[in-house]
């Protein structure tokens, strides 16, 4: 197996270089098991596309997202202070996440408190670097394949991103099938605002169950995810209707990566 | 006495504007008893927002039987409404049809509004019947009680009288017009009636005295119907078709994602995260401003901006409808959240009144008396609510106001979310894992 180039701030500090960008990897995308395999299949199109990246590794923290959504604003600003002051002293510039919170939180929220960076998303940026020609998706697996995109809430109605995410599917040659709610009316797989962390309050069904039945509507062989959070519950989603053996929930990240035998 | 029904129609407008301006006052004095908040940035993109989501309906429309039913009753309402103004002219100096002089414009003017009038009843009729007959499901939810329901209906059944009206009057008015030696020429020929010449054939039998006695009623039920209509207003839903502006207007211009950072905390967390600080040290100022709580608990914690939105909400159910949260059977509803901050709000308006401008603790609050923490917590923060709103309301701020004072007043937070919590606080990342390992993944 290839071994991945992930270089940290601190070396390239200690070279007193400065990288393209700095990968925020999120707690998701650095402890939890299903997470962790899209954050390396991202790194798999860094590397390839030979972009000058570097992680924080143990310097990054939480970014305080979800506490500020469950209503603990202390304990937001305590950690968007540290993470500014480690980011600010690296003098980052521009930042990249696979995580919509993180990419929400640090884009609109960490500005206010002293943080200024130029924030994606890492379907915008793998945009990017498809339109620039710096990586090229020649591959055919997907091709004839249905694939489905659920929007994720974060990356979708809250920042109006629609598009990067589709354009990069259109590069798979696969049929791309939209939901009846998609885009501005997209359901929430039920993840958000700290239900992740919660069992959820009474009623007649759960919410990724929903989302997962609008999804199996459009006969999918895959549905294509852009969250790490959506991506779990979409995995419970698809068992909970026992589906897992035909029907499989990617990242994006995880679809190119694959595409290209990466 | 020949001036006699001017008085009355005089004394008729006084009272009716009159309560009305009285009401208003009360509406916005309730409001301002919100917590401040700068919106005054931006003008020219508030402006544009305004005229594009309230005059032009921008996000009435993504439903498109609803929209446009609702845009023929809103253009209907406001065209019809410049007849409002020949009427008050009419019945103050005693002219009839004052605006006639305009000629072909006027027929033309006259003609719209009749037609405007006839789509306006069918629009209504269409909505009574989506809403009582077809019960679509947003009209009939929990929260829908037998007044929200009522209020609702009410206005339809207020619009159709006042249509008709119009059209009865129309036709009065024109069988006079047409009657052969009509006596006197107060009533002048003028006008064109699309509509309500299809009425004619009902007044055949009238004389000239039962055709003016028709004329006069119909014009002063009107009126007065209009003026009862003014005042209904702010008892009802119905408030929107002013609120609307204001409230489109003052809506947030940030992406949806973005939730205000409390500054009252920012201070606090600076003061103990700087090394320097003493721990001892007695706050600038001592009485400088110190937020009373964090978060809100009842009305008055709130923004201005927010009750606003709360007067505003006309209960169309369009955000309880995409919540995902009330789909899955939760009891959160985010219309329920704007009808509880405005319940509340009259509540201690009332209250208020009542004690001689003065609250009086009443023991009761917005959280736990009329939102519980139950409906607080279902909430995934999706904005698919903030999204569907046609008037630009923002349920979801409001839900994160009383998170926040759950968890930093009262850590009232679910177990599982204090878990989360807590392993932020000592370990940065919401599970329990070591700081030190975040890079691991990459060798696994």
């Amino acid at each position: 197996m290839e071994v991945l180039k992930v270089p940290t701030m601190a070396d390239f500090m200690a070279e007193g270089k400065q990288p393209e960008v700095l990968f925020w990897v999120g707690s998701a995308g650095s402890f939890d098991d299903r997470a962790k395999k899209i954050t390396k299949a991202f790194v798999k199109i860094l590397n390839k596309a030979k972009v000058d990246f570097a992680v924080l590794g143990t310097e990054e923290s939480c970014t305080g997202d979800v506490a500020k959504r469950a209503g603990n604003e202390f304990l937001f600003q305590m950690q968007a202070l540290m993470n500014i002051e480690v980011l600010n002293a690296y003098e980052v510039k521009k930042i990249v996440t696979c995580d919509p919170h993180s990419f929400n939180c640090l884009k609109n929220e960490y500005p206010d408190l002293g943080g200024n960076y130029e924030v994606i998303h890492h379907t915008q940026f793998i945009q990017e670097l498809i339109k620039s020609g710096r990586l090229k998706i020649q591959g055919n697996l997907y091709k004839g394949k249905r694939i489905t995109f659920h929007d994720p809430c974060y990356l979708g109605r809250a920042n109006n991103e629609y598009d990067a995410p589709r354009d990069i599917l259109k590069n798979t040659n696969a049929s791309i099938v939209e939901m009846k709610l998609h885009k501005r009316t997209a359901l929430c797989c039920g993840a958000g605002g700290a239900q992740m962390f919660k069992e959820p309050e009474k009623g007649d069904k759960d919410i990724n169950v929903l989302r997962t039945e609008g999804a199996l509507e459009t006969s999918p062989n895959i549905i294509a995810t852009a969250c790490p959070y959506c991506n779990t519950m979409m995995t419970d989603g698809i068992k909970a209707k026992e589906k897992e053996t035909e029907i499989s929930v990617l990242d994006i990240a995880e679809l190119i990566a694959n595409s290209e035998e990466l | 006495m020949q001036y006699l029904p001017n008085i009355l129609f005089a004394i008729a407008l006084v009272l009716g504007i009159g309560y009305f301006t009285k009401n208003v006052k009360k509406l916005i004095r309730n409001i301002k008893l919100g917590q401040h908040v700068n919106v005054s940035n931006n003008k020219s993109q508030r402006f544009k927002n305004m005229m594009r989501i309230a005059f032009g309906q921008s996000k009435m429309v993504r439903r498109p039987i609803a929209g446009i039913l609702h845009l023929i009753v809103y253009v209907g309402f406001i065209i019809i409404n410049i007849e409002v103004l020949e009427i008050i002219i009419d019945g103050l100096i005693g002219t009839h049809r004052v605006f006639a002089v305009m000629g072909v414009f006027y027929d033309v003017l006259i003609g719209s509004f009749e037609i405007l009038a006839l789509l306006v009843i069918v629009s209504v009729v269409a909505f009574w019947i989506r809403r009582n007959v077809i019960k679509i499901n947003r009209f009939w939810n929990k929260e829908m009680t037998s007044w929200p329901k009522n209020d609702a209906n009410y206005i339809l059944y207020f619009e159709v009288v006042l249509m008709c009206l119009f059209l009865i009057m129309n036709a009065a008015d024109q069988t006079i017009q047409i009657m052969p030696g009509a006596p006197d020429s107060h009533y002048v020929k003028a006008g064109s009636y699309p509509v309500s010449q299809f009425l004619l054939p009902l007044f055949d039998n009238f004389n000239y005295g039962s055709a003016v006695i028709l004329e006069r009623t119909a014009w002063w039920l009107h009126i007065l119907g209009i003026l009862i209509f003014l005042n209904y207003l702010y008892f009802s839903k119905h408030l929107h078709i002013l609120l609307a502006f204001p409230n489109t207007y003052y809506g947030s211009l940030k992406p949806k994602g973005q939730f205000n950072n409390l500054e009252s905390v920012t201070k606090e967390v600076k003061l103990m995260m700087d090394p320097n600080a003493d721990p001892f040290a007695v706050p600038e100022g001592a009485n400088a401003e110190m937020p009373a709580k964090f978060g809100a608990s009842d009305v008055q914690d709130l923004s201005w901006v927010q009750l606003l939105n709360a007067y505003t909400c006309t209960e169309c159910g369009r955000c309880t409808s995409s919540c995902p949260a009330n789909l899955t059977g939760k009891k959160l509803s985010p219309r329920k959240i704007m009808m509880d901050t405005r319940d509340r709000l009259e509540e201690v308006g009332k209250n208020i009144d009542a004690n001689k401008g003065e609250f009086k603790n009443d023991g009761k609050q917005l959280l736990g008396d009329y939102i519980t923490h139950e409906e607080l917590w279902a909430c995934t923060t999706c904005n698919a609510c903030v999204e569907e709103c046609p008037v630009s309301i923002d349920p979801l701020s409001i839900i994160l106001e009383m998170r926040r004072y759950l968890v930093m007043e009262q850590s009232a937070a679910p177990a599982e979310l204090n878990n989360m919590m807590t392993n932020i606080e000592n370990n940065g990342a919401p599970w329990p894992y070591n700081q030190m390992d975040r890079l691991n993944w990459k060798d696994e």
